[in-house]
């Protein structure tokens, strides 16, 4: 099976892991600042936040964004993409962070490069041989003789 | 002349298309890693079996090794497990194991049970280590080479005939190559 475990088991491990190491006495990782609901308190951060998560593409199930997506997976890079806001990297920087590990697939929309000008182009250009083949047709059909039909003389 | 040339080039193109997109041996879910040809993300984490005893990439720089990505709750990486003993006892290349989402005692129970076939098995509490990684699910296995590059990843259970047929040619040409 290569789906992971469900979340809550997991956070609830998570959780005791946290417990453990502050009774261990040492410092837990500096968390992100979030309410209650799990939103970042910067309204603009978390604008970004859900963003930039709706267009990351969560690999476990393919066809949901990682804001979308339950698996555990989505939810640690949802913490990433958050701890990266938090620490002021630029949404740029945050996608470049996932294409560089998980592949240009991660992203949803991909970016207008070289490699990608088909994917873009191929709209317009499907646009450009429908106009030229209606335009062949109608022209070619405009110089037939009009023979149908009896003729009507004056 | 143009009214038959281009139906048939047409043509010859849809079987072109048809060829790769319908070959039954595309795997349309594989996805290749980004990781390939680059530095393996570096990592320290502790040993699964010994939360004492630190377990890092760094201490295999300079020779071939490869990294098995499981976990106990993964159906996938039971399947695997055999295949993962045998190319431990080949002593090939040094077995680095990633345990992921996982539960310390889970996975010191199931090594104890059914063998282990790691030299050090990492314990990546957070999932951090796994998306440098690039993992998305379990049983992923990686090689690395002497450089400390990534050179392959194989995503699915590990069989004989992968290890054969994907691994064995890829470590010996990095051996030549790195040597």
């Amino acid at each position: 099976m290569r789906r992971p475990p469900s979340r809550i088991a997991s956070s609830l491990g998570v959780l005791l892991l946290a417990l453990a190491r502050l009774a261990a006495g040492e410092g837990v990782a500096a968390a992100p600042p979030v309410d209650e609901n799990g939103q970042l308190q910067d309204h603009a951060l978390q604008s970004r936040f859900e963003r930039i998560t709706g267009e990351l593409r969560c690999l476990v199930c393919q066809n949901e964004s990682i804001a979308d997506s339950n698996v555990e997976l989505a939810g640690d890079l949802r913490r990433q993409v958050r701890e990266m806001l938090v620490a002021g990297k630029s949404d740029d920087a945050i996608f470049q962070f996932m294409t560089d590990r998980y592949g240009e697939f991660v992203r949803f929309r991909p970016p207008l490069e070289p490699k990608t000008l088909l994917i873009w182009g191929a709209p317009f250009l499907m646009l450009l041989l429908g106009g030229f083949i209606v335009f062949r047709v109608v022209r070619q059909r405009s110089r037939m003789p009009l023979d149908d039909g009896p003729a009507i003389g004056p | 002349m143009w009214k038959f040339l281009l139906p048939f080039a047409a043509f010859v193109a849809l079987v072109v298309l048809f060829a790769f997109g319908l070959n039954p041996n595309r795997d349309i879910h594989a996805l290749p890693s980004p990781l390939i040809g680059k530095p393996a993300p570096a990592f320290t984490l502790t040993d699964v079996l010994d939360p004492a005893r630190p377990v890092s990439n760094a201490a295999f720089l300079g020779q071939v090794y490869v990294l098995n990505v499981w976990g106990t709750w993964c159906y996938e990486c039971r399947a695997e497990h055999d295949a993962l003993l045998a190319i431990s006892r080949s002593h090939e290349v040094p077995i680095i194991g990633l345990d992921y989402m996982d539960q310390r005692e889970k996975a010191k129970q199931w090594l104890e049970q059914l063998g282990n076939p790691y030299q050090a098995v990492a314990f990546d509490t957070d999932g951090r280590t796994a998306i440098d990684w690039g993992v998305y699910g379990a049983p992923e296995t990686f090689l690395v080479d002497g450089q400390g590059r990534v050179i392959y990843k194989f995503i699915s259970p590990m069989t004989p005939e992968v290890w054969q047929r994907e691994f064995l040619p890829r470590i010996a040409a990095a051996r030549r190559g790195g040597a």
